[in-house]
């Protein structure tokens, strides 16, 4: 299951989700807003999506990913709007026969999802300034402090 | 022809307009598109080499010809997660 929401991230509920006696294993990953990047500090991160695409692109992940390995389960659920120090962005929850599938597919989704789902976020900034992160684009004006801030951003 | 583009983020901000016309030839390309883009905003031509563009829900690139009825969606790299 997919989900684009604007609350706040109910990540046991979609653990338990995936649960299931055919798995052995269940891997959630959770992203977190950091308060340091590269020695800046921030306040929030506002989350903006194209919401039609990234529903599709994360259904076509999930396709993907139960190609690839054999899972009995998987839920990715994104966030959007304002999200404060220590919210939960996204979460992933695979579940799997054993262990190390579970590991690989969850690593695979998040991983793909940072590259292809159209979701962008944008820092603001203690100090009271904005910056959309656009990885690419950093890195192709030259600035690379900025490209360093996307990078750690992942 | 005619088309409308919708933008997202940066993309949007630098325009400053969630939804832009733009005169496209017909059967032009993505990479029409980009350069009428880039043209129309001159703000946004460091964004131009690595703007996505989505017709409906897939990614299209440069050679990708653009139908009159497409719905064309353009923005920067994404940074999701």
């Amino acid at each position: 299951m997919i989900q684009l929401t604007n609350n706040v991230i109910d990540y046991t509920a979609l653990t338990e989700s995936v649960r299931s006696n055919a798995a052995g294993a269940v891997v959630l990953f959770l992203g977190t807003v950091r308060e340091m990047t590269a020695g800046r500090q921030t306040r929030a991160l506002d989350y903006e999506a194209f919401p039609q695409m990234a529903e599709a692109k994360l259904e076509e992940l999930l396709v993907e990913a139960r190609h690839k390995w054999p899972i009995v389960d998987a839920a990715i659920t994104h966030r959007l709007g304002r999200l404060e120090l220590g919210d939960v962005s996204v979460a992933v929850a695979v579940s799997t026969p054993h262990r190390q599938q579970a590991f690989e597919a969850g690593r695979f989704l998040i991983d793909r999802l940072k590259e292809v789902v159209p979701i962008w976020k944008k820092e603001i900034w203690a100090d009271g300034s904005t910056e959309w992160v656009h990885p690419a684009v950093e890195t192709v004006k030259g600035e690379t402090v900025k490209g360093e801030t996307a990078k750690a951003e992942n | 022809m005619n088309i409308t583009v919708q933008l997202f983020a940066k993309a949007r901000d630098l325009a400053g307009a969630e939804r832009v016309e733009l005169d496209l030839p017909d059967s032009g390309r993505v990479a029409d598109l980009k350069q009428s883009l880039a043209k129309r905003f001159p703000q946004m031509s460091p964004l131009i080499s690595s703007l996505l563009v989505a017709i409906g829900t897939d990614y299209a690139d440069d050679r990708t010809i653009i139908e009159q009825d497409a719905v064309v969606s353009c923005f920067p790299p994404v940074s999701g997660g």
